[in-house]
C-alpha cells in the first residue's frame, strides 16, 4: 500500500481515526451475522465486510449539509455517516427506538437530519433521487453535493443510464460512487456487462471519471475530497469507480457456489483494514496496546448497540396505519 | 457455557443439517473460524463461530436433519472459567440470552423529541356513512329473505324482530318462520298462531251472548243509488260503507260494547276504533283498525276501507292499525251467509257481524211484501254488557241506517264527541 | 392574477376550456411559490403534447419549465429526490400509458419513503399524468390505470372532470405534503365551460353529486362524468330520477358522499372506463355491498370497459369503452328490476 505523503491529514490520528472506522462496520457486521444466525434479525442481510474503506473514505468528504445514498448494503455507510450505533442496531431488529422506527429493516436505514436517504433495496432505484436532490440543492443555490453509492449490478439498469444523462445534462452536483465488487448477487460481471468498465460507461455520458483501488482508504478519501471540491465549485456529476470485493456472501443465505474460496482468500489478504493496519504497524504507527484500546472501544460499542436494541420495544401495532400520509402523523 | 444452535442463513430457511464437522470436542477454536459446513435447501454454507473458546462437545452427528434452532453443540468461552458441577448461568453476551424485552422509560427519551411529542391522529380510511334514518318503521330485510318470502307467501312484515344487524330480516328467518308450523297451503304461522291463541282465549275468558237483528237496506239502497250516480266511480260508496259508519256512530252512545276488559276490569276507549276484518287471499285474516270513525262520514270510511284493504292484502297495515282496534266489525256478506256469530277478540268486549245484504219476504202494515234486509248481530262480553243493552244499541244503529243522509260529512251532524 | 396569460385559444374571457384552466393553475402556482417548477418531455419547447404549458417556457425559462429526455424512471425519480431536497416540482408524465416506466419510482420511493422511514421524509410531489382513450390511440396509447394508483397507499390520486377542478385542484395539491397524482383524461382537454371561481371547486378529497336524484345513484369519475351526465338526462325523459356521483378523488375515496346517496337511492351503476376485472368501480361497488347492503333494492352494478387491448378504429373503440346508451339501460334495469316500466 502506498500512501502519497504530500496529500493533507494524512498523519497517525487521522490513520487511527480510518483505522476505527472501518473496524467500528467490520465489527458491527459480524456483529450483526451472529445475530442473524440467532433469528434476532430476520428478513434479509447484506454485509459490507470487505468493502468498509470506501465509505469511510467519501464520507471524509462530505459536510453535514452533503446528502447521502446508498444500497441495501448501507449499515457501514450509516454508521459512517454518524448515525448512532444503537439506532442502526435497533433498526436491524424491527424496535421502535430504530432509525426508521423499525419500518425499514436492514435494507431501509434513513436519516433525515444527517440528510441520509437510505437504504434503498431496488437496485439503481436510489440514483433518480440523487438526481432529485441534487437538482433541489442546485436550484435553491446550495453548495452540496450528494452523494449517491451504488454497486457495479445497478449499471445493467435502465435508471442508471437515465440518470447519469439527466445529471450531466442539468450539470448536476453529484458524486457518483460506484462500488464495484465483482458481483451483482451471484452474478459476476464478466458475464452481465459487454463494457466492464464501468468508468468508461459514465464518461460516455460526459461525467468527470476515476478509478481507484477500494481496499485503500487513504487513495479514497484523497480522490473523493478532490471530487467533492470539485463538484461544491461547479464541475458537475462525477463518478468514482471503486475496485473491491465483498468477503462474505451477497446476503446470509447464499452458497457462493459462483466464486472459489482461494479468490476470496486472496481478497481477504488485501482487505482494507489488514491493509492499513499492517502498514501503521510497520511503520510503527500502532502500537498493540492502542490497537488493542481501538478495537475494546469498538467492542464495547457494539456491544452497548446489541443491549439498546435487546432492550428496545417494538411499535405498537396500534400506530401501523401512521405516517402513510402527512395527516396520520407520527 | 453456551449452547451453539442450527442456525439461520435466511428468512426461508426454516432446516438444516450438520453436512460436515471441522471441529471436536475438546478443540480450542478463534472467532471466525468455520466449524461446520451446513446443508441448506440452496446447498452447503460455512458455519462460523462468532467467539474465541473451546467446543466442549459435539450434540449432533453429521447428517441429521435439524430445525434452525436446535442445539448442536456446547461451548465454552475463553474467558470462562472451566466446567464444574454447578451450571455457569452468567454469560458475558446478552445477546446469547434469550433476554424478556422490556419498555423502558430511558429508551424511549432517547427517541427523537417529535415521535413523543405529537398526539397520534389515526385517519379514518373508510369513512362510515352517518347513521341511515330511513323512513319511520322500514323494516330492513336482505335481498335473500325478501325472495324466499315471496316464494313462501309469507308476509315479512309481520316478523318483528330479524336476526340481522338492528334487527334486519334474514333469511334464516323466514326459513324459521316457514318451518314453525309446516302447511302445504302456505298459510301465514305466525298469523294464524296469534289468530289461535286469541279466539281460544276469548272463548274460554268472555262469556258471549249473542243478539240479531235484521235491518232493512232499502232505503239506504236507495239513497245510495241516488247519491252515486253523479259521481265518478272511484268516489262510489258502497252499502258496507254506511253500514260501518252507523255503527261507528252507534257506538259512540254506548261505551260498554267499546273497550278492553283487563285485569277483571272494563275501561272503555275514548274513541271508537273500528276494527275492520280482513280476509287475506292466502288464507288468514287480520284486524285492521280505522282510528276514530266515529267522527267519519260514510265517504270517509269508504276511502279508508278500500285504502286498507288494498294495504293489508300487500303486507303494508302501520303498526297502529294492528294494535288499536277498540271493537271489532266482521263482514262476510259478500261470500254469502245470512248471519255471522263471531268470536270477541280479547280483551275487546263486543264484535259485530254483517250478514249477506239479501231479498226476503216482509212484513208491512199487515200485508206480505219484499225488502232487501241485513242481519245484524252483536256478540258481546255478559261481564260488561246485557242484552238489553245490546239490543238497544242494534237498534240504534238500524236507526241512523235508515237516515244515510245524515251520515255524510257527519262532523257538521256530531253529537259533541270530540272530532280527532 | 396573473395578466400575462397567453390565451390564445380563447376568443373571449368567459368561458375556460379544461386545458387552458390547467395551465392556469400551473402558472398561478409558480408565480405564487418559486419552489413550484414544471419537469417532463416536451413541456418546455414543445409547448406540452396536449398543449397545457404552452407559453409558460417563454415566460419562466428553461430552469423552471425543464424539457426533460425520455427517461421517465429518471425524471420522476428526480421529482421524488427534489421534492425530498425542499422543491414543489410538478412532473408531468406524459401519458398514463408511459407512467408504466416509473412505476418503480412511483410505488417504491413516492408511495412509500415516508412511512418506510418511520414518518422521516416527506415527498410534496406532484405527478400529473393524460389518461383514457377515445382518440384511435390504440392499445398502447389508451390505458386508464387509475385503480393501479388508487390501490397504492401513500399517494393520493385526483380524477379533475370539470374546467373548474382542472383550475384549482392542482393547487391544492401542490399544497399537500403527500404525493398526489393527476389524471387528466385526454377527451377533457378541449372542454370548455364558463370561467370557473374557487366556489366551483370542492375541497379536493370531497366528492361531488353533480347532479341530485332519488332513484339510483350514477358514480362516475374523470372522461365518463359527461357520458354519465348524459345518460341521467335522458334517464329524466324516460321518468326515471338518477342521481350523479363525481368522485373526484379516487383515494382516499369519499365514501361518506357515496354512501350517503346510495342508501338514498338503493341503487348504484358505477361508470368507470377501466376494463371490469379488478376495477376502481369494483372497488366501489364492494364498498357499497359492505356498507349500504341493507339499502339496496338492487345488485350493485358495473359499465366498463371491455377487456380487450383498445383498438384503432373507430368503431371497435367505442364499442370497448362505456356508452351512453349502456348507461341508460343499466340504469334503467336496475331501477325497475328488469320489469318493464309501466
Amino acid at each position: 500500500m502506498i500512501i502519497d505523503n504530500t496529500k493533507p491529514h494524512i498523519d497517525k490520528a487521522h490513520l487511527h481515526q480510518l483505522l476505527k472506522q472501518m473496524l467500528r462496520i467490520r465489527r458491527f457486521e459480524e456483529k450483526c451475522a451472529q445475530l442473524y444466525t440467532q433469528e434476532k434479525i430476520r428478513g434479509f442481510l447484506h454485509l459490507y465486510i470487505g468493502e468498509e474503506a470506501i465509505a469511510v473514505g467519501v464520507m471524509k468528504s462530505l459536510t453535514k449539509d452533503d446528502a447521502v445514498l446508498a444500497t441495501f448494503r448501507e449499515h457501514g455507510h450509516a454508521l459512517a455517516r454518524g448515525l448512532e450505533m444503537n439506532k442502526v442496531m435497533a433498526e436491524m431488529y424491527g424496535k421502535v427506538t430504530g432509525s426508521s422506527r423499525g419500518r425499514g429493516g436492514s435494507m431501509h436505514i434513513f436519516d433525515s437530519d444527517l440528510r441520509f436517504y437510505g437504504g434503498n433495496a431496488i437496485v439503481a432505484g436510489a440514483l433518480p433521487l440523487a438526481v432529485g436532490l441534487a437538482l433541489a440543492d442546485k436550484m435553491q443555490n446550495k453548495q452540496n453535493v450528494t452523494v449517491c453509492f451504488f454497486g457495479e449490478g445497478a449499471v445493467a439498469e435502465g435508471e442508471f443510464h437515465e440518470s447519469l444523462n439527466l445529471a450531466k445534462l442539468w450539470q448536476l452536483p453529484i458524486l457518483f460512487v460506484c462500488e464495484n465488487n465483482g458481483y451483482a448477487m451471484g452474478t459476476a460481471l464478466e458475464i452481465s456487462e459487454s463494457e466492464q468498465h464501468i468508468y468508461k460507461k459514465a464518461q460516455s455520458y460526459g461525467l468527470d471519471v476515476r478509478q481507484v483501488n477500494g481496499m485503500n482508504v487513504v487513495d479514497v478519501e484523497s480522490v473523493a475530497k478532490h471530487y467533492c471540491d470539485a463538484i461544491r465549485q461547479g464541475a458537475g456529476p462525477c463518478l468514482l469507480e471503486c475496485t473491491t470485493y465483498r468477503f462474505r456472501g451477497h446476503s446470509m443465505f447464499d452458497t457462493q457456489l459462483y466464486r472459489s474460496a482461494d479468490d476470496v482468500k486472496k481478497w481477504k489478504d488485501k482487505g482494507p483494514i489488514v491493509k492499513l493496519k499492517n502498514w501503521l504497524q510497520a511503520n510503527n504507527e500502532l502500537s498493540p496496546h492502542e490497537l488493542q484500546q481501538i478495537e475494546s472501544d469498538v467492542a464495547k460499542e457494539v456491544d452497548s448497540a446489541v443491549a439498546f436494541a435487546e432492550q428496545s420495544a417494538f411499535e405498537d401495532e396500534s400506530d401501523l396505519c401512521l405516517g402513510v400520509y402527512t395527516e396520520g402523523k407520527i | 457455557m453456551k449452547i451453539i444452535n442450527m442456525p439461520s442463513f435466511g428468512a426461508d430457511m426454516a432446516k438444516g443439517e450438520v453436512a460436515h464437522w471441522n471441529v471436536k470436542a475438546g478443540d480450542t477454536v478463534k472467532k471466525g473460524d468455520i466449524i461446520a459446513s451446513i446443508e441448506t435447501m440452496k446447498g452447503l454454507i460455512d458455519m462460523e463461530v462468532f467467539d474465541d473458546g473451546t467446543i466442549e462437545k459435539l450434540l449432533v452427528d453429521e447428517g441429521i436433519e435439524l430445525s434452525v434452532g436446535q442445539p448442536i453443540a456446547e461451548f465454552r468461552l475463553a474467558n470462562e472459567p472451566s466446567l464444574d458441577n454447578t451450571a455457569q448461568a452468567a454469560v458475558s453476551h446478552a445477546p446469547e440470552k434469550q433476554q424478556p424485552e422490556k419498555k423502558q422509560p430511558e429508551t424511549e427519551t432517547s427517541e427523537r423529541p417529535e415521535f413523543a411529542a405529537q398526539p397520534v391522529i389515526k385517519i379514518p380510511i373508510i369513512q362510515k356513512s352517518e347513521t341511515f334514518s330511513g323512513e319511520a318503521n322500514t323494516a330492513k330485510i336482505s335481498p335473500a329473505a325478501r325472495q324466499k318470502a315471496k316464494e313462501l307467501g309469507i308476509d315479512w312484515r309481520l316478523i318483528t324482530h330479524g336476526q340481522g344487524p338492528d334487527g334486519a330480516i334474514v333469511l334464516a328467518d323466514i326459513e324459521r318462520t316457514a318451518s314453525a308450523e309446516p302447511n302445504k297451503h302456505g298459510i301465514n304461522d305466525p298469523m294464524r298462531q296469534a289468530i289461535a291463541a286469541v279466539v281460544s282465549r276469548s272463548k274460554q275468558q268472555i262469556p258471549h251472548y249473542y243478539l240479531q237483528l235484521d235491518m232493512v237496506v232499502d232505503g239506504a239502497q236507495h239513497w245510495l243509488t241516488k247519491h252515486n250516480q253523479s259521481l265518478p266511480s272511484e268516489q262510489r260508496i258502497l252499502l258496507n260503507a254506511i253500514i260501518y259508519t252507523a255503527i261507528a256512530h252507534a257506538l259512540k252512545s254506548f261505551p260498554e260494547f267499546n273497550g278492553f276488559y283487563l285485569d277483571g276490569k272494563f275501561a272503555a276507549a275514548e274513541s271508537v276504533h273500528l276494527g275492520n276484518v280482513i280476509n287475506l287471499r292466502q288464507g288468514g285474516l287480520v284486524v285492521a283498525a280505522i282510528h276514530n270513525a266515529e267522527s267519519l262520514g260514510c265517504e270517509q270510511m269508504m276511502i279508508k276501507l278500500k285504502d286498507q284493504v288494498i294495504r293489508a292484502r300487500e303486507g303494508g297495515l302501520r303498526m297502529s292499525e294492528m294494535q288499536d282496534a277498540t271493537v271489532t266489525v266482521s263482514n262476510l256478506g259478500e261470500r254469502g251467509c245470512d248471519t255471522i256469530q263471531s268470536i270477541i277478540f280479547s280483551p275487546q268486549v263486543a264484535i259485530i257481524g254483517i250478514g249477506r245484504q239479501r231479498t226476503v219476504p216482509w212484513v208491512v202494515d199487515s200485508n206480505v211484501t219484499s225488502a232487501s234486509i241485513v242481519s245484524i248481530t252483536l256478540a258481546a262480553d255478559h261481564r260488561v254488557s246485557d242484552g238489553h243493552s245490546g239490543a238497544r244499541l242494534l237498534n240504534k244503529i238500524n236507526q241512523l241506517l235508515q237516515k244515510p243522509e245524515r251520515l255524510i260529512c257527519t262532523r257538521n251532524h256530531s253529537k259533541n264527541r270530540s272530532a280527532n | 392574477m396573473n395578466t400575462d396569460i397567453q390565451n390564445n385559444d380563447n376568443k373571449t374571457t368567459e368561458t375556460l376550456t379544461y386545458r387552458e384552466a390547467m395551465r392556469l393553475a400551473i402558472q398561478e402556482s409558480m408565480v405564487a411559490d418559486e419552489r413550484v417548477f414544471l419537469v417532463g418531455e416536451d413541456v418546455g419547447n414543445y409547448g406540452g403534447c396536449y398543449a397545457v404549458s404552452k407559453g409558460l417556457s417563454e415566460q419562466f425559462g428553461p430552469q423552471r419549465i425543464i424539457d426533460a429526455p425520455l427517461s421517465e424512471a429518471g425524471f420522476v425519480g428526480a421529482g421524488v429526490g427534489a421534492a425530498i431536497g425542499g422543491m414543489r416540482p410538478i412532473v408531468e408524465v406524459m401519458t398514463v400509458n408511459f407512467s408504466l416506466l416509473a412505476l418503480d419510482q412511483i410505488v417504491n420511493n413516492a408511495a412509500t419513503l415516508r412511512h418506510m422511514s418511520g414518518g422521516q421524509l416527506s415527498i410534496p410531489l406532484v405527478i400529473r399524468m393524460a389518461t383514457g382513450a377515445g382518440k384511435q390511440l390504440a392499445a398502447q396509447h389508451s390505458h386508464s390505470f387509475e385503480n393501479w394508483y388508487a390501490h397504492v397507499p401513500g399517494i393520493k390520486v385526483l380524477a379533475p372532470a370539470t374546467v373548474a377542478d382542472a383550475r384549482y385542484m392542482l393547487s391544492m395539491a401542490l399544497a399537500d405534503p403527500d404525493p398526489v397524482v393527476i389524471f387528466e383524461h385526454v377527451m377533457l382537454y378541449n372542454n370548455s365551460e364558463p370561467m370557473p371561481t374557487t366556489d366551483d371547486c370542492a375541497d379536493m378529497h370531497k366528492a361531488q353529486v353533480r347532479k341530485t336524484g332519488s332513484q339510483i345513484s350514477l358514480i362516475t369519475y374523470g372522461g365518463s362524468l359527461g357520458k354519465t351526465l348524459e345518460a341521467a338526462a335522458i334517464l329524466e325523459q324516460q321518468g326515471i330520477c338518477a342521481e350523479v356521483i363525481d368522485l373526484r378523488c379516487l383515494r382516499p375515496l369519499d365514501t361518506a358522499t357515496v354512501f350517503a346517496s346510495v342508501n338514498k337511492t338503493k341503487r348504484v351503476l358505477v361508470v368507470d372506463e377501466g376494463w371490469r376485472t379488478g376495477s376502481l368501480a369494483g372497488e366501489i361497488c364492494a364498498l357499497v355491498a359492505e356498507h349500504c347492503f341493507w339499502s339496496l333494492d338492487a345488485p350493485p352494478k358495473r359499465q366498463c370497459s371491455i377487456e380487450v387491448p383498445i383498438p384503432y378504429p373507430r368503431h371497435l373503440e367505442q364499442a370497448v369503452l362505456p356508452k351512453v346508451e349502456q348507461i341508460v339501460e343499466s340504469a334503467m334495469e336496475l331501477v325497475t328490476n328488469g320489469q318493464a316500466m309501466s
